[in-house]
């Protein structure tokens, strides 16, 4: 049985007025991924830094193992130009850290051609990688990725997704990423939280390696690293995102994360 | 000696010129040269009530910048007021309450220019001494916490999920350079300061690969522009501070117009 490293219980955030967040619960488990999904502004980002302890919530309480190690992957890293750096460098977070762990962890994510090239230069997919290796020589329990495939074609996006997946298989880590599509998300996901401000719905992907209107239009490699994800909300929002008044609830909430 | 004067002058310039390298640095990484304009105009009231209290001059200034650091850094948990708003209050309010505290000291004999534009003949061995300890702390500071600093630097959310404290390391940086500002006043004077931090810094740059190139090459910048500054000072009887901030000016220039193959400008 897996255990939880993290429980988020009724969590709400707001930054002045504005409810973000509203009373968010769940549970991240060893040796598992998790993704987060939802329109812009659902407060995905919110959510995902208030369990990397950036944000505090208003209301509600985050639970976290002591001494989790965690592995942040931002969004989007702006680095002013005004800043020599190389990939090497900026590798090196620690003194700790020598030559062989830089080397073995840009290997992992196929880097290693970069790493005496100024980080300025990188296209969005080099800069991901290299981000994810500083994330993962932290030796991280627990590897946060905010939209990683966002600003990347989809070649790239399959190939992230595969590195993404790897990493979990060799290491066991776990995994909680924000997906910046709808109904695509990563096949190796175990769980999706579907989130506008609350949780709407959350449950498994299903697989489309089989479905051959999806191999058609994007080719079988690609349908094997993507899952769909099929929404099952009891209730409907309106253009400000606030809940209209129910009809008939069809689903509960529910469905964890399984093994 | 006659040439005395001239020797503390370079000794505590060079001092000066070696921790405003990487701290000078971080001024220009980090965007906050309006910063260290604001404590530096700040000094002034530390001169005023230094000599209103009769008290060491040295001590008043460091404790005047270091205060309004602070402040600062609690100012800016409002969000009412930018932060260049309130930086522009407090540097022309401190000059302002500076220069306005003079006027009430009836016999002072206060060479405005000297401390506006600094003064060769204004060092003396005991300001020698207060470079030398704020130097080597600031140094051993620097040594300490620079692998937090230049995370923070990358990137502030980053830095705060792997562990480094973020409020904790950001002060420090202020408290040091509102240390040098201080100290650096006699030599340059206050409304030169600032660039004596970032002059050198951003000649360093495209001659710079890593962070801690850039710190160093920016040291090595400045004592250039502080020896060539102060000599031509003494030789042609010009001012202490814009001397070193033309030579300074002068080494920026060359570096900029040299041809690519030899900079580096990524």
């Amino acid at each position: 049985m897996n255990t939880d490293i993290v429980k988020l219980e009724s969590v709400s955030v707001s930054f002045g007025d504005k409810e973000v967040v509203k009373k968010v619960t769940f549970n991240l488990h060893t040796n598992c991924i998790t993704t987060i999904i939802g329109p812009n502004g659902a407060g995905k980002t919110t959510l995902v830094k208030t369990v990397l302890g950036l944000v505090k919530p208003t209301a509600g309480s985050v639970w976290k193992q002591s001494d989790l190690v965690i592995g942040y992957v931002p969004q989007k890293l702006h680095i002013d130009k005004t800043f020599p750096l190389t990939v090497k460098r900026f590798l090196k977070i620690s003194r700790d850290i020598s030559q062989q762990d830089i080397e073995k962890a840009v290997e992992s994510v196929n880097i290693s051609k970069l790493l005496d090239n100024s980080i300025h230069g990188l296209s969005g997919g080099e800069m991901q990688r290299v981000m994810i290796a500083r994330a993962l020589l932290r030796e991280p329990q627990l590897l946060v990725l905010d939209e990683p495939v966002q600003g990347v074609d989809i070649n790239g996006q399959i190939e992230l997704y595969q590195l993404i997946s790897d990493i979990r298989k060799e290491r066991g880590c776990s995994v909680l990423m924000i997906s910046h599509d709808l109904h695509l998300v990563m096949s190796a996901t175990d769980h999706v939280i579907c989130m506008n401000q609350h949780v709407c719905c959350s449950g498994h992907p299903e697989k489309i390696t089989s479905d051959p209107s999806y191999i058609d239009l994007f080719g079988p490699a690609s349908a094997k690293t993507m899952a769909l994800y099929s929404h099952h909300h009891n209730h409907d929002h309106n253009l400000h995102g606030d809940v209209l008044p129910e009809q008939a609830t069809e689903h509960s909430h529910s469905q964890e994360c399984q093994h | 000696m006659y040439y005395d004067f001239l020797i503390y002058a370079l000794v505590g310039g060079i001092g000066l010129a070696i921790v405003a390298g990487p701290l000078g640095s971080f001024v220009v990484w980090r965007r906050m040269s309006y910063f260290g304009d604001s404590l530096a105009h700040s000094a002034l009231l530390g001169v005023a009530i230094g000599i209103f209290l009769e008290i060491n001059m040295n001590l008043a200034i460091i404790g005047c910048c270091l205060l309004l650091a602070l402040l600062l850094v609690a100012m800016q948990k409002q969000r009412i007021i930018a932060t260049d708003t309130l930086l522009g209050i407090m540097a022309h309010s401190s000059l302002s309450l500076g220069l306005v505290t003079l006027s009430f000291i009836e016999d002072a004999r206060v060479d405005l220019m000297a401390f506006l534009f600094g003064d060769l003949l204004a060092i003396v061995p005991q300001d020698l001494v207060w470079i030398a300890i704020g130097g080597l702390a600031i140094l051993a500071l620097l040594y300490r916490y620079w692998p937090q600093l230049i995370a923070m630097t990358i990137n502030e959310e980053l830095a705060a999920v792997e562990g480094v404290k973020i409020e904790r390391v950001r002060l420090l940086l202020m408290l040091m350079i509102a240390l040098v500002i201080a100290v650096a006043m006699k030599i340059v004077g206050i409304l030169l300061i600032t660039s004596l931090l970032i002059i050198p810094a951003a000649s360093a740059r495209p001659l710079s690969k890593s962070p801690e190139q850039m710190a160093c090459l920016a040291s090595l910048i400045g004592c250039a522009s502080v020896v060539m500054g102060l000599l031509a000072s003494y030789e042609y009887d010009t001012p202490a501070g814009p001397s070193v901030v033309v030579a300074a000016m002068v080494i920026f220039v060359g570096i900029y117009l040299l041809p690519k193959k030899y900079a580096n400008q990524n």
